[in-house]
């Protein structure tokens, strides 16, 4: 049964490391904005078919001096 | 009725076609223009219509060529790398935070840029050799997202965002779980083979869990309880912290003694749903500021003139700060005048509605005084400085006592006054419990002793007024009252003083009432005045405009404006003139009926015909509120006008309304002083700047806006203009909301009562204090919640009715 004091340790530590990551997000500022990333998350496959489709007929202009 | 693709506002006087697709004016479609070239017409597929038509900006952001602005508005800089943050408040759907996160597509200076929606904030990342600030700046407001920049952003706050809360509650979650699960063995077995062999090790686990819980997480509660001592309050922490420390104490001997298994999962416990009734009192709405002074109304930057070494005028950015007085400053269209200053060229129109809430600019002749806070409405100024920012009539409020002192922490608490008296008895029960036993049984005197402390807690006290509060403060929230923070609540339901400003307040400052008087018009005359102002971009004008009919508009044959005095125009040999009293053309006195109103004149022929008079339009329902408010509270208005709408006042608001007129910003300020020291409870409801001192001064200061997205003087809450007539209603729900803490206490006093019962007796477990803990908290949680909903729809049917 001493076996116990090792499977203790190894779910403290376990607990520990996820604690550790909460701590760690919560200073990195991630649940600062809780509502944005929600509907960022919606974007990504949308852009790419975006980019892929209009590429081929029409040339890009970038505006690097609006004010011209 | 077409709308238009991008905006969505209807095509009223134009429609501009193009790509099949219909647009409101050029604006929009430029923006569209741009999107659709860089394949970001997946902005439209996002949302139906979501973009903004684009304002004009020409000119207006040339002060982002002064290095020392830039410098202050850039968050980081190493010469290439710049990145900053700008508030953006045209910020409202998906497709802007889309649309914003890809603008490395529109400028390739861009690296990244990060949309928080909550605040309406945007992040933009950039390489200073692709792209400058100002670059930035006229690109977000081609695409209708022009970025507010303020007098506030010139000074460097550092963002600091306080999450020791959040540590808190993590760890005290993190540890009563742990110690939930070590504490069971031994409270379903009492003497084991194995369970006895690996006790003390599972104790002693315990004991390590608490240690950050007590020492960490449980230590706001020790200060506080401290610096409440000192100031001989008793407040709630005092009960709470002598609990957690005797619960930690006891628990500890109990385990180097081997006494039993020690309180350690109550210990925790109490912490965490402490803790998680103060995360749950606040309730931020982050895009909302309650802190603003006139920093944020004032620009950051104004155009100087000066001579140079030639003699020559030449313009210059200037920060505001740096302005002194004598300088020449240049005022723009739709600029802020940041300085008390006086006219020396040009027609000056000035819009006052953010210091005042009146809607009408008011023209000024060359030589007269402006001040500070007023915003140029027809062409250029130039203006000689009279008094720097910090000294102007309006911004010297600011240096009043009331705006450095903080007003929470001056009145005591619902919560504070019950435990004065609830920690008083509890000692008494302490004491007096102790010495019986000392005289019947010493060894358990200290056991008992303890126990008393332990169990008394006043945990579900102590969370009784947060849950209650925040589901309150939430309610508000979906009604449209947004508060600051909780403690609002409690000070709403104590108010016997209501006091209003009137302009901007109880009046709209969209619609106007006008009504016409003098001779009639004839059909010819009536046509002839639509299609003159149909030419006229004065505000007057349009409004007036806007409820004249509308048939055969003709092109006039001659039109002259005169900016600041009227218009006049000719069409078939009839002329007319339309505007002030002195420019149609009649000198005699004017009656004093019309002289304190805002007029329109007319005069057809040379022949004087009347005037529209524009009455400011009181908000629905102000009767109804002044009788409700009445009835158990002291109404007052204060005024910063003239008293031309005495009357009209003294007609609609019942008997015995006490009216003030002519009164300065200091003069608000000081009448709540002055109410408040005849021991009154006063809530302002104010709107512009100029009652910025009343509503710092008074108990509550809400403030009412039209558009939650405009700002607003710092206050304790911001109501909907649309909710003004529901005043009454919200100040019964927040007596409500206290009512419901109050029997909420008595309910907790009743478990109280229970565990006394074992503690005082000898018979306090652990685990009858890890049952009764969570059981009255979680209890004492659900009552709460339960009752305010409740409460809550009655507000929802009261406010529909």
């Amino acid at each position: 049964m001493t076996i116990i004091y090792m499977l203790l340790a190894i779910s403290v530590f376990v607990a520990l490391i996820f604690f550790a990551l909460f701590i760690f997000s919560v200073k990195k500022g991630q649940y600062d904005d809780t509502y944005t990333p929600s509907v960022r998350m919606l974007f990504e496959d949308e852009l790419v078919k975006e980019g892929a489709s209009n590429k081929a007929n029409t040339s890009k202009k970038t505006i690097t001096n609006p004010e011209k | 009725m077409v709308n238009c693709f991008h905006c969505g506002d209807p095509c009223l006087d134009v429609e501009i076609k193009h790509e099949e697709k219909s647009f409101c004016c050029h604006g929009c479609k430029t923006v569209f223009d741009i999107l659709h070239d860089n394949d970001l017409s997946y902005y439209y597929d996002l949302e139906k219509t979501p973009g903004i038509s684009p304002k004009e900006i020409a000119g207006k952001y040339d002060f982002l060529d002064n290095e020392t602005i830039v410098e202050k508005l850039l968050e980081f800089n190493d010469g290439s790398t710049q990145i900053v943050s700008f508030l953006i408040p045209s910020i409202h759907c998906s497709s802007c935070i889309w649309i914003l996160e890809n603008l490395n597509k529109l400028n390739s200076g861009v690296k990244s840029s990060q949309v928080n929606f909550p605040e309406k904030t945007v992040r933009i990342t950039f390489t200073a050799e692709e792209s400058s600030l100002k670059n930035l700046v006229i690109l977000l407001s081609r695409i209708g997202y022009e970025p507010y920049i303020s007098l506030d952003d010139s000074e460097k706050k550092e963002k600091y965002i306080n999450r020791s809360l959040t540590y808190k509650l993590g760890i005290a979650g993190f540890a009563f779980g742990n110690v939930m699960f070590l504490s069971f063995p031994e409270y379903f077995e009492h003497s084991e083979f194995w369970l006895d062999q690996f006790k003390p090790f599972f104790r002693w686990l315990m004991f390590a869990f608490s240690l950050p819980v007590v020492f960490y997480s449980a230590s706001g509660y020790f200060t506080s309880a401290y610096k409440g001592l000192r100031s001989k309050i008793l407040n709630i922490d005092v009960p709470i912290a002598l609990g957690v420390a005797v619960l930690f104490i006891r628990s500890t001997i109990d385990i180097v003694m081997d006494l039993g298994t020690g309180f350690f999962d109550s210990l925790t416990g109490l912490v965490f749903f402490l803790l998680l009734g103060k995360f749950f009192q606040q309730k931020t709405y982050s895009y909302l500021s309650f802190e603003r002074d006139y920093k944020s109304y004032f620009p950051i930057a104004v155009t100087r003139l000066f001579k140079n070494a030639e003699g020559k005028t030449v313009e210059e950015q200037a920060e505001v700060y740096n302005v002194k007085k004598g300088d020449r400053l240049l005022i723009r269209n739709n600029e802020i005048i940041p300085v008390d200053a006086i006219l020396i060229k040009g027609n000056a129109l000035i819009d006052y509605s953010f210091v005042t809430g009146e809607a009408e600019p008011i023209s000024k002749q060359s030589g007269d005084k402006l001040f500070a806070g007023g915003k140029q409405q027809a062409g250029i100024l130039e203006v000689e400085v009279l008094k720097p920012v910090a000294q102007s009539y309006l911004t010297q409020l600011w240096s009043n006592d009331v705006f450095s002192k903080d007003k929470t922490g001056i009145f005591e608490n619902i919560t504070d006054s019950i435990s004065k008296r609830f920690t008083l008895v509890l000692l008494t029960v302490a004491f007096i419990s102790t010495i019986f036993w000392l005289m019947v049984d010493p060894s358990k005197a200290f056991n008992v002793f303890t126990s008393v402390l332990i169990v008394a807690c006043p945990c579900a006290i102590a969370l009784a007024a947060p849950f209650t509060l925040g589901n309150v403060l939430r309610i508000f929230g979906r009604e449209k009252l947004y508060l600051k923070e909780a403690s609002v609540i409690e000070q709403m339901a104590k108010l016997d003083t209501v006091v209003f400003d009137k302009t901007g307040t109880l009046t709209t400052n969209q619609k106007n009432l006008i009504t016409y008087e003098g001779l009639a018009l004839s059909e010819e005359e009536k046509q002839l005045l639509t299609s003159t102002l149909r030419a006229s971009s004065h505000p007057l004008s349009r409004s007036l405009y806007n409820i004249l009919d509308k048939n055969n508009i003709q092109t006039l044959d001659d039109f002259e404006e005169e900016v600041g005095k009227g218009i006049s125009a000719t069409f078939n040999n009839n002329s007319i003139k339309v505007g002030s009293y002195e420019f149609v053309g009649f000198y005699d006195e004017m009656t004093s009926e019309v002289k304190n109103k805002t007029t329109v004149h007319i005069s057809a022929n040379q022949v004087y015909k009347g005037c529209y008079i524009f009455n400011s339009e009181y908000r629905k329902g102000i009767s109804e509120v002044f009788e409700q408010l009445g009835t158990d509270k002291d109404v007052i208005v204060l005024s910063g006008d003239n008293e031309g709408e005495r009357e009209r006042l003294e007609m609609l608001l019942p008997e015995g309304t006490k009216l003030y007129f002519n009164q300065k910003p200091d003069d608000k300020l000081n009448f709540i002083k002055t109410l408040q020291q005849s021991g009154k409870q006063v809530l302002m409801i104010g709107d512009g700047l100029n009652d910025a001192g009343a509503l710092k001064q008074s108990n509550v200061g809400f403030v009412i806006s039209e558009n939650t997205n405009v700002f607003s003087p710092a206050c304790d809450g911001i109501l909907g203009a649309s909710q003004f007539n529901k005043i009454g209603d919200y100040l019964n729900f927040s007596k409500r909301g206290v009512n419901i803490i109050k029997w909420a206490f008595l309910f907790s006093l009743f478990y109280n009562l229970i565990g006394l019962s074992f503690a005082v007796t000898g018979h306090l477990q652990p685990v009858v204090a890890a049952i009764l803990m969570p059981l009255s908290s979680i209890s004492i949680v659900v009552f709460t919640t339960v009752a305010t909903q409740f409460v809550g729809k009655k507000l929802r049917t009261d406010i529909n009715k």
